[in-house]
Formats: C-alpha cells, structure tokens, sequence
C-alpha cells in the first residue's frame, strides 16, 4: 500500500511534467497544423541553458532567464523561419521542424560536449521532504508539482478569462474569420510559438536535475509528446493535463509491479511450454510489465484513435 | 604523353615510395572505435590514452627494434559491427598488423572472426587483435583464437572479484539485480546468480530484472522498487546515460547501501554524481589510480592531464596494451611475423605500471591482473576524474583475480 501511495505522487510528478513539455505543444499543433518535431529539443535547450547559468549565478536566476531565452528564440524561429516556409504547406514545415530538432541536437552537442552535464538541484532544496516506509521523497519533487501546476493555473487564467486568451481560442479554430476582425493573426500564432516554446524551456530547467542533462534527452522524450497530445486532444488544456497523467502513472505502475505474462497466460488457462528455449513462443512467455512498460502509451494512442480520433477531451478530429 | 609529364610522374611516384618506405618505419597501430555518435566520448578518450601511451612509453624511450616507433592510427567504425569489418579490411590494405578495438563486445566478436579468417587465407599478413575493453567472456572461451588477446578483466573475472568482497560481507543478506536488456546486461545477471549461489547461498536475490535500454526516461519506479525490497546492496552493468538515470534515482530515493558497478566513472558521470555518490557508489575493475601505486604511475598520470586536461585514464590497462605488445615485439625480434609476436606474448608476465602483475594466460589469452573494488569518494585522491575532485579509490583487492578459473577454450597454434 505504502509503495502504491509512493508510486501516486511518483506518477503525478513525471505526469506534470509531460504537461508543461505538451501544453505548448498542443496549442501550437492545433493552431497552425504544425508538428513540431523540434518541440523537446527546445526542452533540451532549456535544461541546457539553465546549467550554463546555473554555473555563473546558481539555480534561481536560470529558471526564470533560460526559459526566457528559450522563448525568444522559438518565437524568432517562428517568424524568420516557419512563416517563410509556413506558405508552402504543411510538409515543408514538417520537414523543417525535423531539420530543427536535428540542428538543435547537433548543436548542443557541439557546444556542450557528448557526455553527461552535472546540473544539480538548488542546495535548499536538496533535502528529503519526507518517507514512506523507507522510500525518500525528495523536496525538490514537490518543487516540481507545484511548478507545474502554478504554470496550469495561469494558463488556463490566461486562455479563458483574458481577452488575449479569447482570441487564441478563436484563432484556434476560425483563423481567417478573426483576421477579418481586425486581429493581428500571425503575431499571435508568433506568440503562441513563443510561449510554447518557453514552457518547454521551463520542463527542461526543472527536469535537468532529475531526469539528467545530456545530449540525448530531447529524444528519450521526442515521441512520447506527440502521443499525449493525441490522446488528450489537440488545443484542449485540461485534454493535456488528463492525458499527461493518465501516461505518467501508466508508466510508473507499469514499471513498478513485476507482473509476468507468465502468470497471466496461466491465468487464461494456457500451458507452460516444458521445454521453454526451444519453444516459438518463448519471448512471449518471458516477457514482464515492467519491459513492455515503454509501449504502453503508444498501444493507448491506438486505442484512443480507434474508440475516440479527437481525444479525451478534444472537440475536432486530428 | 610527353616526355616532360613522364619526368613528372616518375618523380611523383619516386616520392611516394620514398615516404612510403620512411614510414614503414613506424610500427602502426590501428585503433578501431566508436569517434562520432553517441559513444565519441568514450572513443576519443580510449585514443588519447593509446597516443599519450605509445609516445610516453615506447616513442620516448628509443622505440622497439633499434628505433621503431609506435604509431595510432584512428578508426571511426560508429560501434557498428558491419562498419568496423570496413575499416578492420581498410587497416589491413594500408598494411596494418595489429588491431586495438574495444568498445562493446558486438564489435569485438566480429573483429575476432574476421580476423581470424583473415590470417587462415593471408598467412603473409597475418594481424593481431588487441582487445582492452570487450568484456563478453565467450570472447576467451568458445570464440577464442590465437590472434585475439583481451587485457581487461572479463565480466566474469569482474563478479567474481566482486562477489568475493560481497562474501566476506556479513551485513549483505539481499542483494538487487538490475541492468539493460541486452546481452552484457543478461550475462552480468547470470553471472552475480551463479556465483553468489555458490559462494554466499545465504544471500537472496530480492530482485532481478532488466529494463529496455537507452528508453527509460525516469528510473524513479525502479528505484522505489528496490528500496521497497529492502535490499543490503545492489549490482548493476548499466553505462552511460542509463547508469547516471539510475544512480541518481536509486540514491534521491534514499538507497544509502553500496551500489556496485561496472561503468560508473568518468565522461561526465564521476561529475554527475558527485557528493551523492559519495559512500553508496562502488566499481570493481583493473588498474589503480588512488593512491598512485608508485610514483611514476603518479608521474604518468599527472603528465597525461598535463597534454589532456579534459579527459580521464579512465581505461588504465591501455598502458598494459601498449608496453606488453613493446615487449612481445622486442622478444619476437620482429613486427612482421605475427606468430612470433603472439606467441611472445602469450604467457608473458609483466609488471604492470599500475601496481600488478599481469599474465597473459597461454590457455585463453586472457589477462589476469589485480581486480579492485574502487569507491567513488572525495577523500585521498591524487587523480579526480572530470575534473571534480571525485574519482576512484582502491578499498579492497583481489590479487590475480580467477587467475585458476576454468576456460572452455581450445586454443588452436598455427602450425
């Protein structure tokens, strides 16, 4: 029961997280039809960023200037790059997003080396905040939640009681009707870029001590985004958060109960094969929840394009 | 063609054979690994210390042979076992005889092969294999061959080392088995279970699992499970990225029992873990950086970090590699008759610069050498790593580790 609870707080932990990486994401996708493969990179940067200040003025200033920076630079991006290629259609801008995120990597790589950075959590934080039986929860988590969901309040403050927020709304699915209304479209969309891109920024900054800063965080964590937008729904908010923590506890309970499909086979009624290394089935047999963990949300996205194509809680189809 | 375009070529190819025959004087090394790609770091790392090593130890000191100097010549085979037979046949046609290889130990057993089809069809150009860090123990038993020698200790000469520390260890009644799902990760596993079966049948295996590799982004579950566990200590054969994702976590959980580790140090991960690591992090491997066994091991260092202030000797054996094969060649008398050389250098003993004997069993050719179990510590160290002030210090020793353990090797001579 303990580990259960554990497992909980663990799983809303890695769920928030993946919120503040997909709540840009999916604005930005559902508003300009953009996949921005470039996304996570843009979380890498942030991590990155936050380390190379961090070793000038410590942890505090970085979280505020690296996402800053990260911001500046998205919405830049979005308006010397995507918007000349904007006009093109949608797979020139696919494929320059993938350029991006391939640049991004390439450089960081360039500038920061191949291996491991060691971007550290702020000392004051450095502490367990408490046990459950034996298993230390550090402060620096419960840091992170509340993080995340002050930046899910003001959002959602933002996009639906702000009259800026109204216009994204409308923007999101009536672009060239609120164009005709006067408002400047493309600044918004440069906007959106811009903030998205900053959320992602902010993931990193407070994910780097955690998860690790190294060259190849951006694409442990590249495709899982894209699922949970689509199961969430594209531009909805609460879509995002609901799906970021239906994958985040996904993830952790898979990899924290040892259930073997040894078990389970037995349970349906099937026969342990006698000679196990000679038997065609024997993966199958051996395999455990804890090694088919990884695919669980893909196999979610599936079910939830078959069942539901416009996600949890989104109002048009993808 | 013209008389004077005749003059012309016929001066050029004068002057390619006269460089061609000056450089005939260097004895090549070619040095086959990972340079670009995810695993640079460690490539490039593994080519300063053959450089620094071939200059300090061989070139320095008036070279083999009345001369000779030792050459590196760099490889980039991207861990690719495929691309690595590319550049293994492009050494060979520049007239390369000895091979040096020893990232991942797919790439070693294709070399190991290759080569030795190689020598059976081309018996005038016959090449040695140096292997100093491929640690897949088939590659001294059912795949061995007369021209493969591996310097480093393998991956059961490791847990075999660190399961006797482990059995002289009273307070360890749970151990947790964790590590990638591949091939090392299995055979580290299987390892640990048979042996400490056999040396400590007290000891249970509270766990014992595998995790997709390079793909878990947050070890957190993992962790919590292992502290759940209650487990006294815990074993792994993670690398890179993996084993800072799970150290970190394991150790942020509240895990303040040994950690023990085959790859733990150095390329950013000593930095990584810096004080957390402190007193829960262990390794077990060769050579012995601190305390400096002797001084010139200290002098060799410092002169290493002196010309590459950003890297670490973090494979130590590379100077065993280098000073062994001096000597064979010495022995030998010649760089040109590979079963000369190889036969001088099976057996051999040699008194390692860092502190150890180490021999060359004539059965397998494996090397058999001093295996310590090293913690991860601030405290008394000559030579941090990563230039953090953390690095690796010798708490206990296991003299001539396996030096009687059993090989299923039928090493065949060339006649």
């Amino acid at each position: 029961m303990s580990l259960f609870i554990v497992n909980i707080l663990d799983g809303l932990v890695t769920g928030l997280l993946l919120f503040m990486l997909c709540s840009g994401l999916t604005l930005i996708f559902s508003m300009m039809g953009v996949l921005n493969f470039a996304h996570a990179s843009f979380y890498m940067l942030g991590a990155y960023f936050a380390y190379q200040i961090s070793t000038y003025v410590g942890f505090w200033p970085g979280l505020i200037i690296a996402p800053v920076i990260v911001g500046v630079l998205g919405a830049l991006i979005e308006r010397y790059g995507l918007r000349r290629v904007h006009q093109y259609g949608h797979v020139p801008e696919l494929i320059f997003t993938f350029g991006l995120a391939l640049l991004i990597e390439e450089v960081v790589q360039f500038l920061w080396g191949k291996s491991q950075k060691a971007y550290e959590e702020p000392a004051i934080l450095d502490f367990t905040a408490f046990s459950i039986a034996g298993n230390a929860f550090p402060a620096y988590k419960v840091f992170m939640i509340f993080v995340a969901i002050g930046i899910f309040l003001v959002l959602l403050y933002i996009l639906t009681k702000t009259r800026v927020g109204m216009i994204i709304q409308a923007a999101l699915t009536y672009p060239n009707t609120v164009q005709n209304l006067g408002h400047n479209v493309p600044l918004v969309f440069m906007g959106v870029f811009g903030v998205g891109t900053a959320m992602a920024g902010v993931a990193g900054v407070i994910a780097g001590p955690v998860l690790g800063t190294f060259p190849g965080m951006a694409f442990l964590l590249g495709s899982i985004v894209f699922v949970t937008i689509v199961v969430g729904g594209l531009g909805s908010l609460w879509g995002a958060l609901l799906a970021s923590l239906l994958i985040g506890w996904l993830q952790t309970f898979a990899a924290s109960y040892n259930v073997r499909m040894e078990d389970i086979l037995v349970a349906l009624g099937m026969e342990k094969p006698v000679d196990l290394a000679s038997s065609a089935l024997r993966d199958l047999w051996t395999l455990t929840l804890p090694q088919i963990g990884p695919i669980l949300p893909y196999l979610l996205m599936v079910l939830i394009l078959i069942v539901r194509p416009q996600g949890l809680l989104g109002k048009r189809e993808t | 063609m013209n008389k004077f375009a005749k003059l012309l070529m016929g001066a050029a190819i004068a002057g390619l054979s006269a460089t061609a025959s000056f450089a005939a004087d260097n004895i090549k090394i070619a040095f086959i690994d990972p340079l670009s790609g995810p695993f640079a770091a460690t490539g490039k790392q593994g080519l300063a210390q053959y450089e620094f090593a071939a200059n300090e130890l061989v070139n320095k000191k008036g070279g083999v042979l009345g001369g000779a100097n030792f050459e590196i010549v760099a490889f980039d085979n991207k861990i690719s076992p495929k691309e690595s037979l590319i550049q293994l046949q492009v050494a060979i046609d520049q007239g390369i005889r000895f091979i040096a290889q020893g990232n991942s130990s797919g790439v070693a057993n294709a070399l190991t092969d290759a080569i030795k089809k190689h020598n059976r069809r081309n018996p005038d150009k016959r090449v040695i294999f140096l292997n100093y860090s491929a640690v897949d123990p088939a590659l001294t038993n059912d795949k061995c061959n007369f021209w493969h020698f591996r310097f480093d200790a393998n991956a059961d000469i490791k847990m075999d080392a660190l399961t006797d520390i482990i059995k002289k260890n009273e307070g360890i009644k749970k151990v947790y088995l964790i590590g990638q799902d591949y091939s090392f990760g299995k055979a580290v596993a299987a390892a640990a279970v048979k042996m400490l079966g056999a040396k400590r049948p007290d000891i249970e295996i509270v766990g014992n699992e595998l995790h997709p590799i390079g793909k878990v982004k947050d070890f957190t579950p993992y962790a919590r499970k292992i502290i759940a566990s209650g487990a006294d200590a815990m074993i792994t054969g993670n690398w890179g990225a993996d084993m800072v994702g799970l150290g970190k976590s394991v150790i942020s959980a509240g895990f303040k029992k040994p950690i023990y580790t085959y790859y733990a140090a150095s390329d950013g991960i000593t930095k990584t873990f810096g004080s957390d690591g402190e007193g829960v992090l262990k390794l077990v491997g060769e050579g012995q950086l601190n305390p400096p066994p002797n001084d010139r091991a200290d002098a060799y260092v410092k002169a290493f970090k002196a010309k590459n202030p950003d890297t670490d000797i973090g494979q130590p054996r590379i100077a065993n590699v280098i000073e062994m094969l001096a000597r064979a060649i010495e022995d030998a008398g010649t760089a040109d008759d590979m079963v000369k050389v190889a036969t001088a250098l099976e057996g051999m003993e040699h008194d390692s610069i860092w502190g150890t004997k180490v021999k060359i069993r004539e059965s397998d050719h494996q090397a058999i050498q001093n295996v310590h179990i090293l913690a991860h510590t601030k405290n008394d160290i000559a030579h941090d790593f990563d230039n953090s002030g953390f690095g690796l210090k010798v708490e206990s020793t296991v003299d001539m580790a396996s030096a009687e353990s059993p090989t299923t090797c039928k090493m065949k001579r060339p006649e």
